[in-house]
């Protein structure tokens, strides 16, 4: 079918004893560098794949039986790192766009937590993605991927974004390694302090 | 990043695979939840079948057996449930996070924050 399968890195296999599986969602706009970030730190080049949901169109279910169907795709790409012996986290790049969202819950539902990467120079693509992480309970960071010339302070960044005040918003650099394992700690830091805030809402 | 043309996989070719069957609502396999063979595969199999038992001799999750196979996750779910009915594979499934609790357990979390600063 491909000739993927002669592909080395590809199928750098897993421990065997590995029974734990946990997820972290980058979302973030087009070509703002969510694969760049999930390659960074992935230990397999990044894959990707898809996901289809075939749905009724909403609104015409009454009409004598015309069901109006549509199709909902989304790609998405993915990497690895192993943590130990027992746990290994997938990170996932999803695009922020509507038809999205549709899936979330059938492919993220369960994910530890989310990362907004954002490019200053287009931060209105982000607020779509923001309201919908808040909406769906999700905890996340925001991480400005810094291009060169990338103007504006963080704090003008927070206030663009209309974040609280409590959600970590980072500078970093989708290309380095260290940079990008700086957003994933960041996010996990923030999400045991969540965690242990008490029994939480 | 590897592209994969799943658009070339005509609908007819993922109805046959599935056997028509296009739900896989009721497997309870994540993304994420982690796949082993057990034992090799007999002749006679439907070759996808036999590409997964092979590609799980070490662990894989369930999207990375998608994004080997080309087929949309969905698709790669009703063909692992057969296996993991008909005891060919195992599936280890994430107990950590699910999606009734917002936060996953701190023990948890403190283990993945110590896995990432030793990377």
């Amino acid at each position: 079918m491909d000739s993927r399968t002669s592909d080395p890195q590809a199928h750098t296999p897993l421990a065997s004893t590995v029974t734990e599986g946990l997820k972290i969602v980058v979302v973030g706009g087009f070509g703002v560098g969510k694969t760049t970030l999930v390659r960074s730190v992935s230990e397999i080049r990044p894959l990707s794949t898809e996901e289809t949901m075939t749905q009724a169109g909403v609104g015409v279910d009454d009409n004598a039986g015309a069901v109006d169907k549509t199709t909902t795709t989304v790609a998405f790409d993915f990497g690895r790192i192993s943590l130990n012996e027992q746990m290994v986290l997938y990170l996932f790049g999803a695009p922020g766009q509507e038809r999205f969202w549709f899936l979330w819950d059938r492919l993220f539902a369960g994910t530890l937590g989310a990362v907004v990467l954002v490019d200053t120079r287009r931060l209105e693509d982000s607020w779509y993605a923001i309201d919908r992480l808040e909406h769906h309970g999700t905890p996340f960071i925001v991480a400005r991927n810094s291009f060169p010339g990338a103007g504006h302070d963080l704090d003008a960044v927070r206030e663009a974004l209309s974040l609280a005040g409590d959600v970590p918003l980072v500078d970093c650099d989708a290309r380095d390694r260290e940079s990008v394992k700086r957003v994933l700690i960041t996010l996990v830091d923030h999400l045991y302090a969540l965690s242990t805030e008490g029994a939480g809402t | 990043m590897t592209r994969r043309h799943l658009d070339s996989e005509g609908p007819d070719r993922l109805y046959t695979l599935t056997r028509g069957r296009s739900s896989s609502k009721d497997t309870n396999l994540d993304l994420v939840t982690l796949i082993v063979t057990n034992g090799e595969p007999e002749p006679g199999m439907q070759s996808e079948h036999v590409r997964i038992m092979r590609m799980c001799r070490a662990p894989a999750a369930v999207v990375e057996i998608s994004a080997e196979l080309g087929l949309p996750v969905g698709v790669t779910k009703i063909l692992l449930s057969d296996l993991v009915a008909g005891g060919r594979v195992t599936a280890r499934n994430p107990t950590s996070a699910r999606a009734n609790a917002h936060l996953p357990d701190a023990a948890i979390l403190k283990k993945v924050l110590v896995g990432l600063k030793n990377l």
